[in-house]
């Protein structure tokens, strides 16, 4: 009789709230860690933060992430450390977004925004290069798709959650302090709140 | 005379009417049903389904239809050709022409003419639509030898002993209609063999039992399933495993053998097989409905004449829809069963199950004709 009590499982199930979103028509609130597409961040000052160290590239599982150091021009400097990523490709076609990039950058160059509609017609496309990480001096990131309704290009100027939750180091003793270098149109991003149970993060720190 | 009354009276042409008619609803039943079934099926798995083609993606199918007759028709290279082009149109011929015999609403006179709402009335109907869900067999058989490959070779194998199994059950689950049918119409000797559904249809045209609750007068009405239940569920059943469906897709297990009979089909020829099963299922349910539960027949609440001529074609697809909901939820229900417990269910349950039901009914029968048994005419 066991098979029957399943049929009754299947007909009450008919009436009860659709667990799926009809996706264009009606977009879902993101978590806050969401892990979207890639930007490379500068300095309010306008450096680049990327040090070309290949860091990200050593640690991507997926081997996806190419990076080439140079040494930085004398005088007019790139970024504030010895060199700069002058070639900073992304292959988001091998991209398993998990974020072990942003995890490993010691300067929080690279970082995940919530954009992910970044469907393309051509393989090639799919290659983010340092022209389409990069933001500009103002902290605005150039994004292959024009703004429309899909593509809210809001999106890309929301941080991943990881490195605002934790310090940057990982430890829980730093929890909820800011720990983030300023980010050119951005500023300094706030802590997350709430990271292990308590508000950590509501008192500005 | 009138013209119309004319050109029905033209056997040919009405003929050629009711085939026309018969094509066309079935195909539009088709691209219902497949709507149908993915919305039901999301439903019961929480799920949205189709929403983006028409209004609430009821033109879904016609868009994938439209898509498979674009696309390319790759013919491997080891395919028996000749057999491979075949089996596709061995698989929909058949269940086009089962429905044929299926009558889908009360016959009406243009004049003096009676235009019955079906294409041919056999007097052999139910052999009729045996047979032909018979050779349904050969195009899954077919497909799955002329493939050349593995897979489809599994699947055609499974497709033999599946159902052929089953088409026994079916079969002697339909042997108590004829004969229930027979004392119906005949008296003293038994009657005949019924088999023209359009008489099975009028036989139901009864009451089965009447109450009295308060001042309602309710009557149930007398359909086949009331007498014959055990038929009607042996049939059913055995009518799941010739459409190939859940939980009896064995034949195209994904999970196993990848599509199984049609795994090496593409483009047109694929929608070809897709069609088919889906007009099967619509065949078993209508046939159903048909022979168990009263067909078109149903109460038109005294509605004018103007009106009350739908009611009969309302009657049958309403009922025809709640057997095709049962095909889904049982779909969205039970897991595949495994070959041998397919086996085992077929020939050591439901073959013994529908003898003895067929035994017993027939001793009833015979006992309500001749009495004790020491009258019986041995």
């Amino acid at each position: 009789m066991a098979a029957f009590t399943g049929f009754w499982v299947t007909f009450k199930q008919m009436f009860r709230r659709r667990v799926t979103t009809p996706y264009p028509k009606r977009m879902r609130q993101k978590p806050q860690r969401f892990h979207g597409r890639h930007v490379l961040n500068r300095y309010p000052d306008g450096l680049e933060k990327c040090i070309g160290c290949e860091l990200c590239a050593g640690v991507c599982p997926a081997r996806c992430i190419y990076v080439r150091g140079k040494e930085n021009p004398r005088g007019e400097p790139v970024s504030p450390g010895e060199r700069y990523g002058f070639v900073y490709e992304i292959n988001m076609l091998r991209c398993i977004f998990c974020g072990l990039c942003v995890e490993a950058c010691p300067t929080e160059a690279i970082t995940m925004s919530q954009l992910f509609e970044m469907s393309v017609d051509n393989r090639k496309d799919a290659i983010y290069t340092r022209g389409e990480l990069l933001m500009d001096a103002d902290g605005n990131v150039p994004h292959a798709q024009p703004a429309s309704e899909l593509n809210d290009l809001e999106e890309l100027y929301e941080a991943d959650g990881w490195m605002r939750a934790t310090a940057s180091a990982g430890r829980a003793a730093y929890e909820g302090v800011t720990a983030w270098t300023p980010t050119a149109g951005a500023g300094l991003r706030p802590a997350e709140r709430g990271q292990s149970g308590g508000a950590a993060g509501e008192e500005e720190v | 005379m009138s013209f119309l009354e004319d050109l029905f009276a033209n056997v040919l042409f009405s003929g050629l009417i009711k085939v026309v008619v018969a094509f066309a609803l079935l195909l539009v039943a088709c691209i219902l049903l497949v709507w149908i079934e993915r919305k039901i099926v999301a439903d019961m798995q929480n799920r949205v389904g189709p929403y983006r083609a028409g209004p609430w993606g009821i033109l879904q199918t016609l868009a994938d239809g439209l898509k498979l007759l674009f696309k390319e028709q790759v013919t491997p290279r080891k395919v028996e050709l000749g057999a491979y082009l075949l089996a596709p149109v061995l698989a929909m011929v058949p269940a086009f022409l089962i429905f044929l015999v299926v009558p889908i609403g009360a016959p009406f006179h243009i004049g003096e003419t009676e235009v019955t709402l079906q294409a041919m009335d056999l007097n052999v109907a139910l052999l009729f639509i045996l047979a032909f869900s018979s050779i349904a067999v050969y195009a899954v058989v077919l497909a799955g030898w002329a493939s050349g490959s593995k897979y489809p070779l599994l699947g055609g194998v499974r497709a033999t002993a599946q159902m052929i199994s089953y088409e026994a059950a079916m079969g002697l689950a339909l042997v108590p209609v004829v004969v229930f049918a027979s004392t119906q119409i005949g008296d003293g000797d038994g009657g005949l063999g019924v088999m023209s559904i359009s008489k099975l249809v009028e036989l139901q045209d009864q009451t089965f039992a009447e109450f009295q609750i308060g001042s309602w007068q309710l009557g149930v009405p007398g359909w086949f399933v009331f007498w014959l239940a055990p038929s009607f569920i042996i049939f059913f059943i055995a009518g799941i495993a010739e459409t190939n469906r859940a939980p009896f897709d064995l034949v195209e297990a994904e999970s196993e053998i990848v599509g199984g009979y049609h795994t090496e089909y593409s483009g047109f020829r694929f929608a070809l097989f897709f069609l088919a099963e889906y007009i099967n299922m619509f065949n078993i349910s209508a046939i159903a409905v048909t022979l168990f539960l009263g067909g078109w027949l149903g109460p038109d609440f005294g509605l004018p004449p103007q009106v009350a001529w739908v009611m009969p074609l309302f009657w049958f697809f309403l009922k025809t829809f709640v057997l095709v909901f049962v095909f889904i939820w049982i779909r969205g229900t039970l897991p595949r069963m495994r070959y041998d417990q397919l086996m085992t269910f077929g020939w050591k349950r439901l073959i013994p199950w529908s003898l003895v039901w067929l035994g017993l009914f027939s001793f009833v029968i015979a006992w309500r004709h001749f009495g004790a048994l020491w009258n019986w005419p041995w």
